[in-house]
């Protein structure tokens, strides 16, 4: 190779590269379009803000993107007494703790006996038998368990976890059981070895590896739960007993024109998420983008 | 299953008295350890006693006059005769197949979009992608309370201040319009979680496909048609079914809205049938709830055979 070959390579490089940083650039028109797509989910947010800081006279004007003028926080507390926020709060909390725990509970023990059994035509009949729930929509079960749940005593928060987590059931064993299908066998024929049960193989090897679908399984069944109208406002018979969003439908007749507390309810009912949701973010992303690319 | 059976023939091989822990062909009559089915039985039992007897009884109770409570008597099928004739039923099928169509179409091609998008060359893509996630943590009644305001007195003051008569009524008392504000709120609330199966589809395509084909000259609109759409035609059929059946069984957002009217011009199927628990027509609506039912499962079947074969492996 001579020198001047070296050079031409090398100025062929530089170009090469040059062309490559050309092509790096940011696109600056197509960002900015993003961000201005982006203003369709932050404007509604911004009005929910800010209406929640206006005065009643203020809110009724329509005018909906003006900023409070006076800036008037006492709707919190109205908001706080009138959907008695700590109450409604602890209830969506405990339905949707119900649901994520007997969701992980059921689905990762039931997958994990049909994947090792999958040879045996009961476990695999089990699996199309919990799938069909996928296809079955609530409204279509909904006025006979509306009265077996009333017939159970089971027509309050509990019944609504319950019913949430059938209703996680099935996209929860589907989940789980594509996931264990990847974990290699190899693992527990060694603690087999050793002498451990089937229990002792499930509780101290498959447990600790189901980590990211449990986060999967837990996040959809977590918002699934927490963000459900229609199922606790048909289930739950005490209206004191009732979610978080079901209390929200008290600003739709009583207190038609005080949109300042309505909105700062809709704040209060919001935040939780939201704020969840802002510093776990990475791990919401990558949790629900598991469960749709395992499904 | 390949190295479930080599695993298990090493451990014959040994001649280790140890069972198998999935059964194999040589054991394939052996029974099953009762830990599993420990394992199985609880949510088959569960399952079985909050979801399938239900669905057993009202299926049932769709072939008499039941109201709830009480006596009833045989009608066989008159139920469902009736609800062929009944304006109400026909309605809310027609609103409820035509809304989840039209919100499917635009909340995909909205979440594609944004998603390819996302995958260029832009500045801020995470902190964009965090925001356009942020409707699926929220609660769809409450959304769609601060939609409602509005539609119903931001957006008339805005038309009236611009002049812009047809739009100076609130839409949601719109008979012909209500419809419109429902679409919007859906596909606000559902775009996220198609976005997210998208930028996961777009991630796995290797960029090397677009340079070779930007070197043969291909336009970008042509990438997308040939290369984009045909490898990620999977997640598209995914969302698109997944999304038809959540549509279909629509109720928060639409209580939130126009709770079902003006009239009953936006009441949905979900809403007809909940109905029937303070109608007196109890039997009648298990009988929508069934003919639901099968019109749900025959859609998806529907679409995932239609599109069957239209997946593009590289």
């Amino acid at each position: 190779m001579t020198a001047l070959d070296v050079k031409y390579d090398e100025a062929v490089t530089i170009e090469k590269s040059r062309r490559r940083r050309r092509l790096d650039r940011t696109n600056w028109p197509l960002t900015i379009l993003l961000i201005l797509a982006s203003l369709t989910v932050l404007a509604p947010l911004y009005v929910t803000l800010s209406m929640a800081f206006k005065t009643s006279a203020q809110s009724v004007d329509g005018n909906a993107f003006a900023l409070p003028a006076p800036f008037n926080p006492q709707s919190f507390a109205q908001a706080w007494q009138l959907t008695n926020f700590p109450v409604s709060f602890s209830i969506s909390l405990a339905v949707a703790a119900i649901t994520v725990l007997l969701t992980l509970f059921l689905s990762s023990l039931a997958a994990y006996a049909i994947v090792r059994n999958w040879t045996k035509r009961v476990f695999r009949w089990s699996l199309i038998y919990l799938l069909a729930a996928l296809f079955l929509p609530f409204p279509v079960v909904a006025l006979p368990q509306i009265q077996l749940t009333a017939l159970t005593g089971l027509d309050n928060p509990v019944g609504v976890g319950i019913l949430h987590a059938m209703f996680q059931l099935s996209f929860s064993v589907l989940l789980y059981s594509a996931y264990l299908r990847s974990i290699p066998i190899e693992l527990e024929e060694s603690a087999r070895i050793d002498g451990a049960s089937t229990w002792q193989v499930f509780r101290r090897i498959i447990l600790p590896l189901l980590g990211p679908m449990n986060a999967t399984v837990g996040i959809f069944a977590f918002l699934a739960s927490w963000n459900d109208f229609m199922m606790p406002s048909l289930i739950t018979a005490n209206p004191a007993l009732q979610t978080l969003p079901v209390v929200q439908n008290i600003f739709q007749s009583q207190f038609g024109t005080n949109y300042n507390v309505a909105f700062a309810s809709y704040l209060l009912a919001m935040a939780p998420t939201i704020i969840v949701y802002l510093f776990a973010q990475r791990w919401v992303i990558s949790g629900v983008t598991q469960g749709a690319v395992k499904s | 299953m390949t190295t479930t059976r080599v695993t298990s023939t090493s451990v014959e091989g040994t001649r280790t008295p140890i069972p198998s822990p999935t059964g194999t062909r040589k054991r394939k009559r052996s029974r099953v350890e009762l830990t599993y089915y420990l394992f199985l039985i609880p949510s088959l039992l569960v399952f079985t006693a909050f979801v399938v007897v239900p669905a057993v009884i009202g299926i049932f109770y769709s072939f008499t006059d039941y109201v709830g409570y009480g006596d009833w008597s045989f009608l066989g099928l008159r139920n469902y005769q009736a609800l062929f004739t009944d304006p109400t039923i026909l309605g809310s099928y027609g609103f409820t197949l035509g809304f989840a169509v039209v919100t499917v179409i635009v909340a995909q091609v909205i979440a594609l979009a944004l998603a390819i998008g996302l995958s260029r060359r832009i500045r801020f893509a995470i902190p964009l992608r965090g925001i356009f996630v942020i409707p699926m943590v929220i609660s769809g009644i409450v959304v769609a309370y601060v939609f409602n305001y509005l539609f119903s007195n931001s957006l008339p003051a805005l038309a009236t201040s611009v002049g812009f008569t047809p739009l100076e009524q609130s839409i949601l008392g719109d008979p012909n319009l209500a419809w419109i504000s429902i679409v919007i709120v859906s596909a606000w609330q559902t775009i996220p979680g198609a976005l997210l199966v998208y930028t996961a589809g777009l991630a796995a395509i290797p960029g090397d496909v677009y340079e070779a084909s930007s070197l043969d000259g291909a336009s970008t609109w042509k990438q997308f048609t040939s290369i984009t759409v045909p490898l990620i035609a999977g997640f598209i059929v995914i969302n698109t079914v997944l999304g038809i059946k959540g549509y279909l069984g629509a109720y928060d957002v639409i209580v939130g809205l126009t709770g079902g009217g003006p009239g009953n011009a936006t009441s949905s199927v979900a809403m007809t049938i909940f109905g029937g628990f303070t109608g007196g027509d109890y039997a009648y609506q298990m009988a929508n709830a069934t003919v639901f039912f099968i019109v749900t499962v025959l859609i998806s079947i529907i679409q995932l055979v239609a599109t069957r074969g239209r997946t593009v492996r590289l």
